[in-house]
């Protein structure tokens, strides 16, 4: 049987489009309503056993640790800031002091590595205060790139009253 | 003019762009949705940071602890006063040593809000260190103005 051979004009195959316009939109409406807009959070890591202050024995590697006292006020906010007993203005100055200890050496070995930041804060201490400190004391931003300054950060045993 | 009635009207809509279009807002919304289990919820205001940049590597069985400023714990969706979640945590460790992985291994995502004090963090930590948790993650919103 000989095939009719298409002469100049095309064959037009109709196929029925509305099964997939309906699971196309069907998929387009599920994910518009399980679209959750997530603004990006990032975590400091912190590495905290229980026995640390105990069992680090000292040596001559160690660093002795930066005291940071955060002080609040009745109502939560910050009072004071202060390192090593001296007052700080700010957490940018606390971050200058803490560049003025370190150096700007953050390699291997170096003291940023090695120094370690011990909070203090306030029981009543709103938290937004201690994340501003950790942001102050691990690192800075120059130029859109990260700095890291110091990556042991450790707090004091909470004290209630 | 008399119209022609009778016979359904052969009129013939272009698909083509409608499809590609949708297919491309199908992408779209593919490519943004969510698909990671981190634990959010809406009753937390995180503090923001300009150095909590999202971790690049996958956090392997977190678990998440989420403060909210009346000093209330959300775990796992429930509400539990801070004192209370050690039981929490006990359970937590039942099931880590019967999969043969250490407590301190585990990362303890600490999610507590911005107007929290700080005295009960600290003592959320407290109560994970006495359990045998020691890696902990302060999470913080990635805020990229200066």
């Amino acid at each position: 049987m000989a095939r009719r051979s298409s002469s100049g004009l095309t064959d037009k195959v109709e196929i029925n489009m509305t099964p997939m316009i309906d699971v196309v939109f069907q998929l387009m409406s599920f994910f518009m309503c399980t679209l959750k807009v997530v603004s990006p959070e990032g975590d400091f890591d912190i590495r905290m056993p229980i026995a640390a202050a105990a069992a680090a024995a000292p040596d001559d590697q160690q660093v002795p640790p930066v005291r940071v006292k955060l002080s609040a006020a009745p109502d939560g906010s910050l009072a004071g800031i202060a390192m090593n007993g001296t007052p700080v203005a700010d957490f940018d100055e606390l971050r200058k002091r803490i560049i003025g200890l370190i150096g700007a050496d953050s390699g291997p070995n170096s003291l940023a590595e090695k120094t370690e930041v011990e909070f203090d804060a306030d029981y009543a201490l709103e938290y937004a205060n201690v994340v501003k400190a950790i942001t102050a004391v691990s690192g800075k931003v120059e130029n859109g790139q990260v700095v890291e300054l110091i990556r042991k950060i450790k707090f004091t045993p909470p004290k209630k009253g | 003019m008399a119209r022609r009635n009778g016979g359904p009207s052969n009129t013939e809509i272009d698909m083509t762009p409608m499809i590609d279009m949708t297919f491309q807002l199908i992408t779209f919304f593919m490519f943004v949705m969510n698909f990671s289990e981190a634990e959010q919820d809406d009753r937390i205001q995180l503090p923001s940071s300009q150095l909590a940049k999202p971790a690049e590597g996958v956090i392997e069985k977190p678990i998440t602890l989420q403060l909210t400023n009346s000093g209330a714990v959300i775990y796992a969706g429930e509400l539990v006063a801070v004192r209370d979640i050690g039981a929490y945590l006990e359970r937590e460790k039942t099931v880590m040593i019967d999969e043969n992985r250490a407590p301190n291994s585990a990362t303890i995502i600490v999610r507590a809000d911005g107007r929290a004090k700080t005295g009960e963090v600290q003592d959320i930590i407290r109560i994970c260190q006495e359990k045998g948790f020691e890696r902990f993650a302060l999470r913080a919103q990635y805020d990229d103005r200066r």
